[in-house]
């Protein structure tokens, strides 16, 4: 068996932080809504004078997450994935964001059916 | 005229599939191959509580390491787009693998015949977790060429899961192995196949 810790060339050694990133978060580690890390989000019409009252961290996730995902946004913001999830799921709350489909543990049969349909359609002619 | 639709309106939606295998076999490789962006790299923190229970003193608050997943993404239509996580590969890591498989359409996983070894853990934990996928072996120059059914029963594979060759470097070799594991995912909800098989 190969030791846990050890990496192939692909591998990206785990480094230790300085930073303590969930200050950005007031420390909070639990996102307010679910958010798998394929899911799309969509900006919500609003008046953006209000963005001031915004963190920074939270604009930024803001700016960032139209039509991306979850594991996009967390990327292209250099944030870790649990931290992006906070700030999204405030800005869901908030009313600012919203959350497109996925596969959950509440999709029924047919639902699922249907988007691995649609998946394998789109594959097909990828 | 009364016409009434033939289905509800699409919803955007978007899926995932997970690559998984052993160190360096070739997953952010397959993933580069197919994906309309570079792949992408995000971070989740570990937090090493149990790790230095002896050493108090010297470590005043907890480490935090952090662990990385490529992925890439695929437009598969207006309203749908699908993306490919490979897994982290340190076992300790496997809390993420939960996050990465939860809502997953299913699995591939990338096997190297010189180290098959390495390809038993993603399989039990696949296996464990009902998720639906199939074994890609993934060709290098210069190693010897297995017959799948050999590869195959050195896995102990149940005889339902399809086994393929595949060459991850080729955008049709692995568009071809997400077609297979989205079809065998599809069969695997529509003939209620068992979720374990044992």
């Amino acid at each position: 068996m190969v030791p846990d810790d050890a990496r192939g060339p692909d591998e990206p050694a785990a480094t230790a932080r300085f930073v303590r990133p969930y200050t950005i978060t007031a420390g909070r580690t639990k996102a307010a809504v679910d958010l798998p890390l394929e899911a799309t989000l969509r900006l919500r019409p609003h008046d953006p004078s209000t963005d001031e009252d915004l963190a920074a961290g939270a604009l930024r996730v803001l700016d960032l997450c139209d039509q991306r995902s979850v594991a996009e946004v967390s990327a292209l913001a250099s944030m870790p994935i649990g931290v992006v999830r906070v700030l999204l799921g405030d800005l869901v709350q908030q009313g600012l964001v919203r959350v497109q489909a996925t596969i959950t543990e509440s999709s029924s049969k047919d639902e699922r059916i249907e988007l691995i349909e649609r998946t394998l359609r789109g594959l097909r002619t990828y | 005229m009364d016409f009434a639709p033939t289905s509800a309106p699409r919803k955007a939606a978007s899926t995932k599939i997970v690559i998984a295998g052993g160190f360096g076999v070739g997953k952010t490789t397959l993933v580069g191959a197919v994906s309309e962006i570079m792949p992408l790299r995000t971070e989740a923190l570990v937090t090493n509580e149990s790790e230095h229970v002896d050493d108090l003193a010297a470590t005043p608050s907890k480490t935090t390491t952090t662990v990385a997943m490529d992925f890439g993404r695929l437009t598969l239509a207006e309203d749908l787009v699908l993306y490919l996580f490979g897994t982290p590969g340190q076992r300790r890591f496997w809390f993420m693998w939960d996050d990465l498989c939860r809502g997953a359409i299913g699995a591939i996983v990338l096997v190297d015949t010189n180290r098959l070894d390495e390809s038993f853990s993603p399989l039990d934990y696949f296996e464990s977790k009902g998720l639906p996928f199939i074994v890609a072996v993934n060709q290098f120059d210069g190693t010897r060429e297995y017959e799948l059914d050999e590869v195959a029963s050195a896995l102990a594979l149940p005889a339902e899961v399809p086994i393929i060759r595949i060459d991850a470097r080729s955008r049709e070799s692995a568009k071809r192995a997400l077609v297979r594991v989205t079809e065998y995912a599809l069969l695997r909800l529509t003939q209620s196949l068992p979720v374990n098989a044992t």
